[in-house]
């Protein structure tokens, strides 16, 4: 499972207020969340973001509140993965479960620069900068958490799971 | 490598001989758990699944509790679907009001959790558990959703904090002055993402309830759980359980933290110097000393929940209250936890002592601890719980305010209509009187 695309680079802290804030809570519509998806911390991000571009940052994403908008916004406007320092617990848990690729990467930030093309194997937790030539790894996810992952989130997972007979 | 008490728990129930912190594991579970608020949430995604039942109809717990009895017509139409739905899958245990109680004094007391199980719930203080030397955590409904159907849930393996607990309470202090005391210390999150394990030899002097209520607030210093070594006396309330329900008549798993297990810290903690302690408004962290906080006016009481609900509490309570009065103007309400608990209190002649002296006693629901129903604080309002969030609007109107303590100052606040240190009403028991 690989992403690739162009970064788009945020510091330490970012919060589910800024991934979507909270006055457009008023829909579950993901492309409609989509449209404003990171608004107040970078007001071209919903207008410039591309399929397959990776959002790079430091520690602490995703903190605030439990909102499972926040993954769903990043994920339709075409993220195909966030790598960060750290992420906040719930955000974390909500991101995989509604199928957003995430990667913890210590020192993330210091890796790429916004408009850096990268390259992240979700396997093995390799990241690679295609503009700069740097490399780093991060922990790769186990071919369960790639199962959830490919098959855009938990729910769709254990649906495909049960259908082939494979429960428990 | 050695392991914490909860990596063990982990480990084995993933089928792995060791796990370590930040990895990423699929593990079994031994029970689901949701709500009337959580569950027709999960039962929706339920039904996207496409599954034709729950994984196994025994290990998945249904609770009407946060606005049942029925609080209105929504309330009613939530209820509606979660009972329906244990129907139509044969779940067994769908608890209905009349033998409902709250939801994590209810678990256990029917033995529907034993040590080294690994729970999950669609609510936060599903962490309780771990009182008992389970694993046990709260989830989203989507989680509950893939829970029910597969009986299998994704961790990331935490790292620990240690508590090491010496020497014995004293006086009025209790089990949740020390979790009050230990969030004042460490933060709402000085234990974000790890487990808070207890041990040291303080921890036998502490009794099961109280380990329930030090538990059941892990989750209120951002812990992903909250677990006590299995002991005499954790073994002593396991066969209690399994004389009383078939349920619990199985065979559990004893998990102790391996010696050299790697902790992000310890926090050593001596038990006879903690003194009856009050959290302020609006954070469960601004603890502070009952002596420091003696004399802040108080509206209402409240008596209860999955923290302070059980029948330690109420013996406490009605200890205090007994022969004595509720002020004039103040409201004292007590909600027992389950009605195992209720008839426990009306038959040890609790009901007749709290009643007598004026308190309002209700039958078992979550009601005022969210701000549900039955208690609901007016503007300015001030009200001291035995619960175990004190957020702003928690219990009501925005601009009321929650003080958090135990079952012990509540009632000595309820007779005075300020906060008072139990001890100036009356003197305290010894411990083996509190604890029976
Ligand atoms: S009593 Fe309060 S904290 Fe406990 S489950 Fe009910 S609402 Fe939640």
């Amino acid at each position: 499972m690989e992403a690739k695309g162009t970064a788009f680079t945020y510091g330490d802290n970012v919060d589910t207020d800024v991934i979507i804030p909270a006055r457009y809570l008023n829909t579950t519509d993901p492309a409609e969340l989509a449209s404003h998806c990171m608004e107040d911390i970078d007001a071209s991000f919903a207008k410039s973001v591309r399929k397959g571009d990776v959002i790079v940052a430091g520690r602490n994403f995703g903190c605030g509140s439990s909102r499972e908008h926040a993954p769903i916004a990043i994920k339709a406007s075409g993220v195909s993965c966030v790598v960060a320092s750290s992420f906040a617990r719930i955000f974390y848990r909500n991101a995989i479960n509604i199928g957003l690729p995430i990667l913890e990467l210590a020192g993330a930030e210091k890796l790429a620069k916004k408009g850096d093309e990268i390259r992240v194997d979700l396997a093995t937790g390799a990241v690679e900068n295609l503009t700069s030539g740097a490399k780093a790894q991060g922990k790769g996810f186990p071919p369960f958490m790639q199962g959830i992952m490919k098959a855009g989130g938990l729910i769709e997972y254990v649906k495909a799971r049960i259908a082939s007979g494979g429960a428990k | 490598m050695a392991m914490t008490m909860t990596q063990k728990i982990l480990a084995a129930h993933a089928g792995l001989k060791e796990v370590e912190a930040g990895q990423l594991i699929e593990a079994r579970l031994d029970l689901v758990l949701g709500n009337d608020i959580t569950a027709p949430v999960a039962i929706k995604e339920f039904a996207k699944i496409g599954a034709e039942g729950v994984f196994d109809k025994s290990k998945v717990a249904l609770v009407p509790d946060h606005f049942a009895p029925n609080k209105d017509i929504k309330a009613a139409e939530q209820c509606k679907v979660m009972r329906e739905f244990a129907l139509a899958k044969g779940i067994v245990n769908y608890f209905e009001v009349g033998e409902m109680g709250i939801e994590h004094a209810l678990i256990p007391e029917k033995g529907l959790v034993l040590p080294g199980d690994l729970v999950i719930g669609a609510d936060s203080h599903t962490c309780t558990y771990g009182a008992v030397g389970a694993f046990s955590t709260g989830v989203g409904s989507t989680d509950m959703a893939a829970g029910m159907a597969m009986g299998t849930a994704w961790f990331k393996v935490p790292e620990a904090i240690r508590f090491e607990l010496s020497g014995e309470l004293r006086g009025w202090a209790s089990g949740k002055d020390l979790i009050l005391h230990i969030i004042g210390l460490i933060g709402v999150d000085g234990a974000l993402y790890q487990s808070m394990e207890f041990d040291g030899k303080g921890v036998a002097g502490l009794t099961m309830d109280e380990r329930f209520t030090i538990a059941n607030m892990a989750i209120e210093a951002g812990a992903k759980n909250g677990i006590f070594p299995v002991d005499a006396r954790t073994r002593e309330w396991a066969e209690a359980v399994a004389a009383r329900c078939p349920s619990a008549d199985r065979r559990y798993t004893e998990y102790a933290a391996d010696p050299g297990a790697r902790y992000s810290r310890t926090v050593p903690i001596e038990l006879s110097a903690l003194e009856p302690t009050v959290s302020f408004p609006h954070l469960p962290s601004n603890a502070k000393p009952v002596s420091k906080a003696a004399g802040v006016k108080m509206d209402q009481v409240v008596i209860g929940s999955c923290t302070n609900g059980r029948i330690e509490d109420l013996r406490v309570a009605a200890r205090i209250l007994r022969g004595r009065k509720v002020a004039k103007g103040m409201r004292c309400l007590v909600f027992p936890a389950t009605q195992a608990i209720y008839l426990q209190a009306l038959r040890e002649g609790l009901v007749e002592a709290l009643v007598e002296a004026g308190a309002a006693v209700s039958t078992p629901t979550c009601g005022p601890c969210l701000g549900g129903h039955m208690g609901i604080l007016a503007k300015g309002e001030k009200a001291l719980a035995t619960t175990n969030r004190n957020f702003v609007g928690r219990m009501g109107h925005p601009e009321s305010e929650v003080y958090l303590a135990s079952p012990a100052v509540a009632a000595a606040s309820a007779i005075t209509g300020c906060i008072t240190d139990p001890a100036e009403i009356m003197a305290a028991p010894s411990r083996a009187d509190i604890a029976r």
